[in-house]
């Protein structure tokens, strides 16, 4: 006979808010609900603690003053502005400005990080020494420094509009900023710009067209170099037998400084100079590392095939190499645009001193300002971190 | 008020040193028309014109700093504007020195007129006045100009003087001092133009109205203390001066320190510490000093003197 036991209705209650208590996913969810309630209180009471402080010194808050008259000039601009606009224009100014630095520091940076580490692997004793003690001496010195150093020891001391360093009567470089010719278009250009853009969808069609076929026949067809030919050269021909309609307008002296053309100020230079030298390093070593992680025996079966030399670096060895090189490259690309707010301190008129000093002081409006200034770092990064994640997902090897 | 004299020292904020002004000895001790002023609200307090903690700050956080209770006062040729006034949680006290903005150029330059920088690159302070009204000087004459910004005045003036641009902006009275410390001060000339008004004075925290009051009224009292002839060096015979409003100055009679919550004497204090404003004027900024700014026939001599150096009476 079978004893049933008759669980008493008080002890199964208890039973069941102590198995609830043990049971991990409603715990966790218990937790996690608590967590969330805490940060939401802590956000809440921040909100609250500014709004009652600010209102308690007198301070406005808000963002209405963003349609009100800025009143102060900018040095370098890409868009244009004037006085009279308002600061909603002065932060998109300052958006181009800090856009602009980081986009030429990365670019060159990466050029030159590339170049110094391959020459940093080189076999040849003076070019790995050269470029060993450029990497040392560049990347153990505080980047600020260097930025105010090239400034005040080169660009700064640069001689006087009227006696500029010229390059075949077209650029000219003084202490007053670098000066380059504008290209002006005239009619016409649009069909060389037409085939240019033309020419570069054609040549992502006949890479993939080529990549199918070899996968299809196994046959090879060197798209990359035909597509870069055509890209060259088709745009080129269409722009000559045009007869040119492209106009170039050359910087001239005219009272004090130059005008015309186009024109950088040298804090720009020495800060492009400083951000590009001092990151190329840090990309010159990850290079480095990324090359000498793949294993030998890669190359020495390249070689056993019988593969040329290009294609041994560009099908075994890059692809190997680029999973370690791109994790901590994506890190680097973050930091210039970052590190690129040190403008303030030689005066470029990046986000951070245009915005976050100047705009602040003349409107005074401290916590809107600074709460823009990180939303837009925030956001590059984040924009910068997920198209570099993407690549990274996809160069990673596919096994996994 | 209460705050300062609990903690038995005042937070006097100055900008970065600028000869004339607020000027930084080689021992470390701070001095200058500003300067005094923050000695003299210490005299006032404390009966001792050293229990002052400089804060040295770029003009671009003086605002912040006070708003935030960094500092007790700002003493710091800081112009007087409305927006100033009525949008930062700041409170005007009154004009210790009337100014005005002009440029500086290198005399080799060939500038004689500020309306010949057309075109130029002209290097300014930014978060100013100055900033702002070298733009609107520039548009409502018809010119075009590049600014070179920076919120360091020391950065700016070395950017200036390596040729980085052709003109250096600021108040004049600003701009004498700099020069004086350039290491040729003739080699530069200060252009005849002034495109501004620029009142400077003390600034005090918006919402505390006593402390305004005593900080104004001991620019009061060392304005009028000029104008009755009293002096750091015979301010303790006039303590016994038959002229009633000299008495009610030096707090021989009456209670003025009452109400502002000082001792009666609190401007014998002040005039032994620092002298009455012409003495502080002519030690620091007058024509026997290196910046040699002069002060007879301008806005800055007292009213009986043609300037509008006018404080309101001690009664």
């Amino acid at each position: 006979m079978a004893v049933i036991h008759n669980p008493d209705p008080s002890d199964s209650k208890q039973r069941g808010v102590t198995r609830l208590f043990y049971d991990a996913r409603i715990r966790s969810i218990f937790i996690q609900a608590i967590t969330l309630a805490l940060v939401l209180g802590f956000l809440g009471w921040l909100t609250l603690n500014t709004m009652t402080n600010l209102a308690a010194r007198n301070l406005s808050a808000g963002f209405d003053f963003l349609d009100v008259s800025a009143g102060f000039g900018i040095g370098f601009t890409l868009i244009p502005y004037q006085e009279s606009d308002t600061y909603l224009r002065v932060f998109f100014v300052g958006i181009m400005n800090t856009l602009l630095v980081a986009a030429v520091s990365i670019v060159l940076a990466t050029v030159f990080g590339l170049i110094v580490g391959l020459a940093r692997l080189s076999n040849n004793w003076i070019i790995a020494t050269l470029s060993r003690s450029y990497i040392e001496l560049i990347r153990n010195t505080p980047l600020l420094l260097q930025i105010i150093a090239w400034f005040f020891g080169v660009f700064v001391l640069l001689p006087r509009p009227r006696q500029s360093v010229e390059l075949g009567e077209a650029f000219f470089l003084n202490n007053r900023g670098f000066y380059m010719p504008a290209a002006v278009p005239e009619p016409g250009f649009g069909v060389v710009t037409a085939t240019f853009l033309a020419c570069i969808v054609g040549t992502i069609a006949l890479a993939i067209w080529a990549r199918r076929r070899r996968d299809r026949t196994g046959r090879h067809f060197p798209a990359f170099f035909t597509g870069f030919g055509a890209i060259i050269v088709l745009p080129l021909g269409v722009h000559l037998a045009l007869g040119s309609p492209l106009g170039w307008e050359l910087p001239e002296l005219k009272g004090l400084n130059f005008t015309g053309g186009v024109s950088v100020p040298p804090s720009f230079c020495a800060l492009i100079v400083a951000l590009s030298a001092y990151t190329s390093c840090f990309i010159a070593e990850i290079v480095r590392s990324g090359i000498q992680s793949v294993s030998k025996g890669q190359l020495e079966a390249a070689g056993a095939l019988n593969l040329p030399a290009n294609w041994t670096l560009r099908r075994v060895v890059l692809p190997q190499a680029l999973r370690v090189i791109i994790p901590p490259l994506i890190s680097q690309y973050l930091n210039v645009t970052k590190n690129s707010s040190l403008a303030i301190a030689i005066g470029f008129p990046d986000l951070v001193s245009v915005w976050m000093n100047t705009s602040l002081n003349q409107s005074g409006r401290a916590i809107p300002i600074v709460a823009m200034t990180m939303a837009f770092y925030c956001l590059v990064s984040i924009s910068v971190s997920l198209v570099m994640n993407y690549y990274n997902a996809r160069a990673q090897i596919k096994e996994r | 008020m209460e705050t300062v004299k609990e903690r038995g020292v005042l937070n006097c904020q100055v900008g970065l040193p600028t000869p004339g002004f607020y000027a930084l000895a080689e021992d470390g001790t701070w001095s200058g028309m500003d300067v005094d002023l923050c000695r003299a609200v210490s005299a006032a307090i404390f009966g001792d014109p050293d229990q002052v903690e400089y804060q040295s700050v770029t003009s671009a956080v003086r605002f912040t700093s006070l708003a935030n209770a960094e500092s007790d006062m700002l003493s710091r040729t800081t112009t007087w504007t409305a927006v100033r006034d009525t949008q930062l949680g700041l409170d005007f006290t009154t004009v210790n020195f009337y100014d005005g903005q002009g440029f500086l150029v290198p005399a080799d330059s060939g500038i004689t007129s500020a309306l010949e920088l057309d075109g130029g690159v002209i290097c300014v302070l930014t978060g100013t006045t100055t900033e702002l009204n070298l733009a609107d000087y520039f548009r409502a004459n018809g010119m075009s100009f590049t600014p070179v910004t920076n919120e360091n005045v020391n950065v700016l003036v070395e950017t200036y003087l390596g040729g980085g641009c052709d003109a250096y902006t600021n108040d004049k009275s600003g701009l004498a001092a700099r020069r004086s410390a350039f290491p040729d001060p003739n080699g530069h000339t200060l252009l005849p133009e002034t495109v501004s008004k620029e009142p400077l004075g003390p600034v005090v925290r918006q919402g505390d109205d006593a402390w305004a009051n005593l900080v104004r009224w001991v620019v009061f009292g060392i304005i009028n203390a000029e104008e009755l002839g009293v002096s750091s060096e015979n301010v303790d015979e006039m303590t016994s001066s038959a002229d009633p409003n000299i008495a009610r100055l030096l707090g021989s009679e009456g209670n003025i320190g009452e109400g502002l919550g000082v001792s009666p004497t609190f401007m014998v204090d002040v005039i032994k510490a620092v002298g009455n404003y012409g003495e502080i004027y002519e030690k620091h900024i007058g024509e026997n000093t290196p910046i040699g700014i002069p002060r007879e026939g301008t806005l800055n001599a007292l009213w009986t003197e043609g300037g509008i150096i006018y404080a309101p009476p001690f009664r």
